[in-house]
């Protein structure tokens, strides 16, 4: 029974991997008070960039990340000119940049639409691989899942432990004080943004050349909104968002399995259901409002001109 | 070795602001251990002298001497560098962060919280200026806050230490621990650049001062051989007014009733109200002292309707009010001055005519709906001539009034609908003298017309000069009204502290049976 389950949870570990990418990228970027709601505008710019790049150079998912990076943290340079240089309204810039997003994946990717990819081989960890059950479910998956690992341990220790993790929670409480002590607060919030926007085109990219390896017009379907979703819902703590990200991954796949074994329940329901549990389970976790308030960076949202 | 040259010398510094002069040949020096006061109203160009030492402005004229040698400081780190530690009159601290956190944040070291930690605790014990490195700051006092601003510049080894209205926020008892610690620094040798308005303090505490007014330095003294009289003299250019409160002689009877209000604050950084129980009189003004955050947002929110609370919690003229609504509540004569003049007392951008339509649309401004504009510029023109307010007529817009102005200008309008309790929240904070002794006055004459007044204000001084009776709000809780000839600024300070609860208990009687 349970050696059944194991390909679910792997499954689900690789359907979570690109929301831990652009969850955590939104994470930082709103420790510091910017809410960028492009999430899914970046990853879109990141995957067809991504894919482009692979199916040109044909290294595949070796160019595809890092153009994925690049093409996301740019396209997060034009939100934050407008929202940080020129303080414009964050939730409507963010919005914009989703739109400006779509449009343009879908207009490169008109050339790619019946390209496919090779995709990228599990990478089988030796050793760690053999522990019982955990073994296959975490250490038998593709590179780029072992750094979705890395990126992870590497954040949550920045933002526990090192004075640029105070610093960037500093910026998101009180720009105004940050600034008085001589922070360079838009230079800060600059850097997180453009963080965010390169782990999301990284999301991005994961998708379109190593998890789904063909070019799918809109391909992201709304991943970049349930990692803006995640982050509030997450408490800005990246703990609770890797899980979060693991429960959308194992609905996900639980998903799949259902429609595999012919329940009879319409398909359109179905592939909505990882959304909407996500979404539910992480309201009920949350509802504590008081926890909501303590871990809100204060500034969430709010433009800074020193 | 005796010094010589000061520690700090500014020659002839200017500042332009498109609109106005903010210092114009500004010279002052300081000597290494000397407290130096800068003595000015709100509006002198004492901030933007402090900032353009800390390299948060830049002059446009002038010179700046450190120990001797020309410097150009161009930021704030770089100020911190050469040993100038600022204390801010507005806290720059972050609250969801701990006290070591805060301090970690500006030291120009690597970056190890225990240790520091260890060192917070060591400077802060030795300066008599207690703190706990890993509490969170928002669940400090205001007092404690200060501490850590001051512990923050000091563990930068300051050579000047530069307090702005330090102390604004702290009981009488604070001051004079804070005075403590800043004498004993001045012993160690580091100067301090002292900024306040308030006469007594800078009296008692500092070697020298220089006054500034509109920007220029009117004079210089020796605060020992002055008066506060002639202090105030050479700060604001006449006389310190003086109010004048005559007895009421009309009817006494109760207006505003809160019995045993309690209220749960759902803001994590809020306090929660436990228990209060006030009366205020026609002709009246009950001052309600404490420091800001024990209490004073949750229970302005209650009165004014904001926050509707139990039914029979909040009379007003005999009537159970507390389940009504703001507007309800003004419907029935209560109406409510804030801190906050700009945002919630005036919208900023809107003129002051639409400004007045904001809650006097009562009187007579609506027909069928419809806003007479007319009649609210009529309105908003009357209140302008009756309470002195200097703005461009109706039609500027509310930020373009000076802080006194526009206070005058929304207590003026609250006046005018007649009512029957005003409720007013720190009503000079921020105005200048003439603007603060004109809104005193104009509050006493309002309650001698057997109006009832309830303010509540952190300056202690201004609530001993208008109140008739005062009580403290502490930790959400409200001490018994008392006369104000029954009481003074010492008591009222302990009962800031909270201090009540402790001496009202007979806690005595048990100890001795044990």
């Amino acid at each position: 029974m349970i050696e059944s389950l194991i390909p679910v949870l792997a499954g689900a570990i690789a359907a979570a991997t690109p929301l831990i990418f652009a969850g955590l990228g939104e994470l930082v970027a709103e420790r510091t008070g910017v809410i960028n709601l492009g999430v899914e505008g970046m990853m879109l710019t990141g995957a067809i960039a991504g894919f482009a790049l692979a199916a040109e150079t044909g290294y595949g998912a070796a160019a595809g990340l890092p153009a994925g990076a690049l093409a996301g943290a740019a396209t997060a340079l034009i939100f934050a000119f407008f929202a940080l240089s020129l303080a414009a309204n964050q939730a409507a810039c963010g919005l914009a940049l989703t739109i400006f997003g779509i449009g343009l994946s879908a207009f490169i990717g008109q050339h790619y639409v019946s390209y496919s990819l090779p995709g990228l081989q599990p990478l089988v960890i030796p050793l760690l691989s053999d522990i019982p059950l955990l073994g296959p479910i975490l250490f038998k998956q593709d590179a780029v899942v072992y750094l979705s690992f890395i990126t992870f341990a590497v954040v949550a220790w920045t933002l526990a432990r090192t004075r640029l993790g105070l610093l960037l929670k500093a910026v998101g409480e009180s720009p105004e004080s940050a600034h008085a002590i001589g922070y360079p607060v838009l230079g800060i919030r600059y850097g997180a943004v453009a963080f965010g926007g390169a782990m999301a085109g990284i999301a991005g990219a994961y998708l379109s050349t190593v998890y789904t390896p063909l070019w799918v017009q809109n391909m992201s379907a709304g991943r970049g909104w349930i990692a803006v979703a995640l982050v509030v819902f997450a408490t800005w703590k990246p703990l609770r968002l890797l899980l979060g990200a693991y429960l959308f991954g194992a609905v996900t796949i639980l998903q799949f399995h259902a429609q595999g074994l012919g329940i009879d329940v319409p398909v359109q329901f179905l592939a909505a259901l990882p959304y909407a549990a996500t979404i539910v389970v992480l309201v009920v976790i949350s509802r504590d409002r008081r926890l909501l308030q303590l871990n809100l960076p204060a500034s969430l949202g709010k433009p800074f001109l020193p | 070795m005796t010094p010589t040259e000061p520690r700090l010398a500014l020659l002839h510094i200017t500042k332009r602001y498109p609109s106005v002069v903010a210092n114009a040949d500004v010279s002052i020096s300081v000597m290494p251990g000397e407290i130096h006061a800068i003595l000015g109203e709100n509006g002198a160009g004492k901030s933007t002298l402090m900032k353009i030492i800390y390299g948060a402005v830049k002059a446009d004229e002038g010179e700046m001497m450190w120990d001797g040698r020309q410097v150009s400081i161009a930021n704030p780190a770089q100020a911190r560098k050469l040993g100038i530690g600022m204390v801010f009159q507005h806290f720059s601290l972050f609250e969801t962060l701990s006290v070591v956190e805060n301090i970690a944040l500006v030291l120009d070291e690597p970056f190890d919280l225990a240790a520091l930690a260890v060192r917070v605790k060591e400077v802060s014990e030795r300066y008599g200026l207690p703190l706990d490195p890993y509490r969170s700051v928002h669940s400090l006092s205001v007092g404690e806050r200060q501490r850590v601003e001051i512990v923050r510049c000091l563990l930068q080894d300051p050579k000047l230490l530069i307090l702005d209205e330090p102390t604004s926020v702290l009981t009488p008892q604070a001051v004079q621990k804070l005075f403590e610690t800043l004498r004993r620094l001045s012993a160690e040798g580091v100067s301090i650049l002292y900024i306040s308005h308030k006469l007594h303090e800078i009296k008692s505490l500092c070697d020298s001062a220089t006054i500034m007014r509109g920007g220029k330095v009117t004079g210089t003294a020796i605060p020992r051989d002055e008066t506060p009289a002639s202090l105030a003299r050479m700060m604001i250019g006449r006389e310190l007014p003086v109010c004048e409160a005559p007895a009421y002689t009309g009817q006494v009877k109760p207006v505003l009733e809160v019995d045993r209000l309690s209220l749960v604050s759902d803001d994590p950084f809020g306090t929660s109200l436990a228990n209060i129980s006030l009366t205020v009189h026609a002709g009246e003004i009950l001052g309600i002292a404490g420091i800001s955050g024990n209490g004073q947002a949750e229970l302005l929110a209650a009165l004014s309707g904001e926050q509707t609370v139990d039914r029979e919690a909040i009379w007003l003229a005999g009537e159970a009010v507390g389940h009504l609504d703001a507007g309800q509540r003004r419907a029935k004569g209560l109406v409510f001055v804030p801190e906050e003049r700009l945002g919630r007392g005036a919208v900023p951008s809107l003129s002051l005519s639409r400004n007045a339509l904001l809650t006097a649309h009562r009187q007579g401004m609506k027909r069928w709906g419809l806003v007479s504009y007319q009649k609210a510029k009529d309105f908003a023109e009357q209140c302008i001539a009756r309470f002195d307010v200097r703005c461009g007529g109706p039609g500027a817009a509310a930020r373009s009034l000076s802080g006194g102005n526009l206070q005058k200008f929304i207590v003026g309008r609250e006046i005018m609908l007649a009512p029957k309790l005003m409720i007013v929240a720190q009503p000079t904070w921020g105005v200048d003298v003439g603007a603060a002794a004109f809104l005193r006055q104009t509050l006493l004459d309002l309650s001698r017309t057997g109006v009832a007044i309830l303010v509540i204000s952190e300056e202690l001084e201004e609530l001993f000069e208008i109140s008739d009776n005062i009580a403290v709000l502490a930790a959400g809780k409200l001490s018994a009204a008392q006369p104000k000839a029954a009481t003074n600024a010492e008591s009222v300070g302990l009962q800031m502290s909270g201090l009540f609860n402790e001496t009202a208990q007979p806690t005595e009687s048990s100890h001795a049976s044990a």
